[in-house]
């Protein structure tokens, strides 16, 4: 499998009286070809950063990126036919109707009129099409703006939170569409929030957090790899939590109290759990494997996870243990 | 050429180019038809009727003068010259004073050029702003970037469809101006003295008038581009008039600077569509052989078409630098 999309050592550094802050530290990613390929960080860990990058509106202080092959910036031109994309939120002129927005773009891009009506089509758009765009809902501006990315049939499909205020059947549309436009061999690379979506749809993905990649590869290797084989064990009697906990942990285990149930890791068979704790006279109601979904392993991996009685700050990830992220401002 | 045709299909389709130029073409109309209504063509009946009120007024002023001259004489000391007091003479009241305005074509069309190209310089600096000024704000150059990721390109095409389009409306307008005003001289004035070479410098002036149009949409077009907004233009158009206007003018004028015309815009642009304008220095005193006479300064067409060309060449050239440089966020 070719890669359409390969990024290394990309960086990006803004300067301002504050200070230094560092978008991109060194990011890598590859995209094969005909996959659908999660991108996925928190707020202001670089993914848009990335995106703008790729797609020359932002230029990198370092750093190498090829498009189809195609070392870009540099042969951005000659590959633009070829790709596809929106970044951050939908952004069109209020008062033209999405059918003259399409048409302006298929008239400066040279793509054939008839495409404009297809789009509209592809993306529930078509009975609205005449309307100003100030009208529309913002699902339905997202809508627009994944139909302007398909309006040249693009190889590559760079698309940034499409999903973001679809509602329910908007959502199952997006990924329907996904799936299927990645069935017709268009390579798709999409940036969410959504990480149960992401998980649905994507065969691979790249994780950053604090403009470096932390986690890469196909869903399935990326949750592998960062499951922590924890056990959820319930107990007959709730007064037993305690002990029971400090039983495990002798055993050599790690042992997560909650308000009725222990989450125990560490152990390398589950039998060890049920054996000390019945040798304790203390009888388990439930013992069953957890399994990471791609949610919990982004927020082990990003140190994003919400504490109790803390408010974390937009910079403040795994990449930057004592608060201010290492590409926060004032560095 | 495709992104040449749609930026100006972009252009015409927008509401605001569509009513700002349709407020300029009633304000044009207003003006035309005030200048029909306030004119009155010079006929027999008219001379006639002026010629009775001058000489009406002239034996005014003779009655007066008489009894002006008895009051004096009445109450005359030694010093007093009663004789030497003025006396009215019939040249002093010409029957042309008091003729109905009457527009004649040659004389005062030049005016009307240059009110035509103030005007449409106003709209052509508003739009051009608006034109750039709200892909920047809605992200439609963002998007359009995205489909032409070649920024230089993007933007000189799209300050090229404005001035070609600017271009268009103005050589139009020009036209059907000129038309009217020769209609409006024809019924309410003249057309005399209109000879080829008249006409040459009708049309010389009109094309004048053009460059000042392309001037001031390239330079509303590079304010706002730069500013990535149409208020920053219009901020800076509004800062221009109130600070180098107002404030500078009020400011030299009490330094007692000479020619403080010379630093405001209104002079440059009378001696760019005028051909020249002279101005004077009244507080001088220059010998000459009338006596004392005031110092002249005298502004051409030249001079004003090489400022008018530095500040367009800086403007748009900081437009397409900061185009080519800047990161669009």
């Amino acid at each position: 499998m070719s890669a359409v999309l390969e990024i290394s050592g990309l960086q990006k550094t803004y300067r301002s009286r504050k200070g230094v802050r560092k978008a991109l530290d060194g990011f890598d990613m590859v995209v094969e070809a005909g996959q659908v390929h999660g991108f996925l960080g928190p707020n202001g860990s670089g993914k848009t950063t990335t995106l703008r990058t790729l797609l020359g509106l932002i230029r990198p202080n370092g750093g190498r990126m090829t498009i189809l092959g195609r070392e870009v910036p540099d042969s951005l031109p000659e590959v633009a036919g070829s790709v596809g994309a929106i970044v951050e939120s939908p952004q069109f002129f209020g008062n033209f109707s999405a059918q003259d927005t399409l048409s302006l773009l298929a008239d400066a891009g040279g793509v054939a009129p008839v495409r404009v009506t297809e789009v509209l089509e592809l993306v529930g758009l078509r009975d609205r099409a005449k309307d100003r765009v100030k009208t529309y809902s913002l699902g339905m501006k997202q809508r627009l703006a994944v139909a302007s990315a398909l309006l040249k049939n693009p190889k590559l499909l760079i698309l940034d939170e499409p999903a973001n205020g679809l509602d329910p059947g908007g959502i199952r549309e997006m990924r329907s569409l996904m799936a299927n436009l990645a069935a017709s061999g268009m390579t798709v690379v999409l940036s969410s929030h959504i990480l149960g979506e992401i998980q649905l749809i994507c065969d691979s993905v790249t994780i950053i957090s604090a403009g470096r990649r932390v986690a890469a590869g196909s869903v399935a290797d990326v949750l592998e790899s960062h499951t922590t084989a924890s056990i959820r064990v319930r107990l007959e009697a709730l007064a037993d939590l305690t002990a029971s906990a400090a039983a495990l942990r002798d055993l050599g285990a790690q042992v997560i109290v909650e308000s009725d149930h222990l989450m125990v890791s560490g152990v390398a068979q589950p039998s060890a759990i049920t054996r000390t704790l019945a040798g304790r006279g203390v009888y388990v109601s439930e013992l069953s494997p957890v399994v990471a979904d791609l949610e919990s392993v982004f927020l082990e991996l990003t140190g994003t996870a919400p504490v109790a009685g803390e408010h974390r700050q937009v910079d403040q990830t795994i990449m930057s243990p004592t608060g201010a992220a290492p590409g926060g401002w004032g560095r | 050429m495709s992104l040449y045709t749609a930026e100006t299909r972009r252009l015409t389709k927008r509401r605001f180019t569509r009513f700002f130029l349709l407020g300029v073409v009633l304000v044009l109309a207003a003006v035309a038809v005030g200048m029909f209504i306030t004119n009155e063509k010079s006929t027999p009946e008219t001379v006639a009727a002026a010629q009775r009120e001058a000489d009406q007024n002239y034996q005014s002023a003779l009655q007066q003068a008489a009894q002006d001259k008895a009051a004096c004489e009445a109450q005359a000391n030694p010093q007093d010259n009663c004789a030497d007091m003025w006396q009215p003479q019939p040249s002093d009241f010409q029957a042309e004073w008091f003729m109905p305005a009457t527009f004649n074509f040659r004389k005062q069309f030049p005016d009307m050029l240059t009110t035509l190209a103030a005007i449409l310089a106003v709209m052509a600096f508003v739009i051009g702003a608006s034109f750039v000024g709200a892909e920047w704000n809605s992200g439609g150059m963002m998007n359009l970037l995205l489909w032409r990721p070649r920024r230089l390109q993007v933007l000189g095409t799209k300050l090229g469809a404005l001035l070609v389009a600017l271009t268009a409306v103005t050589a139009v307008l020009s036209a059907i101006w000129t038309g009217i005003f020769t209609v409006i001289a024809n019924l309410r004035g003249s057309t005399e003295s209109m000879t080829s070479g008249a006409w040459q410098s009708i049309a010389l002036m009109e094309l004048r008038g053009l460059v000042v149009v392309l001037a001031a949409g390239a330079i509303g077009f590079g304010l706002a581009s730069i500013g990535r907004h149409t208020a920053v233009a219009m901020g800076v158009a509004i800062g221009v008039v109130v600070v180098f206007q107002f404030g500078l003018g009020t400011v030299l004028a009490l330094a007692q600077v000479k020619f403080v015309d010379a630093y405001l815009i209104p002079a440059w642009a009378v001696a760019w569509m005028n051909k020249e304008v002279k101005l004077e220095d009244y507080n001088s005193c220059v010998p000459g052989p009338n006596g004392c006479e005031a110092d002249t300064l005298t502004l051409t067409w030249p001079m004003a078409g090489g400022l008018l060309a530095a500040v367009v060449i800086v403007v748009v050239g900081v437009t397409m630098w900061t185009m080519r440089k800047r990161d669009i966020t």
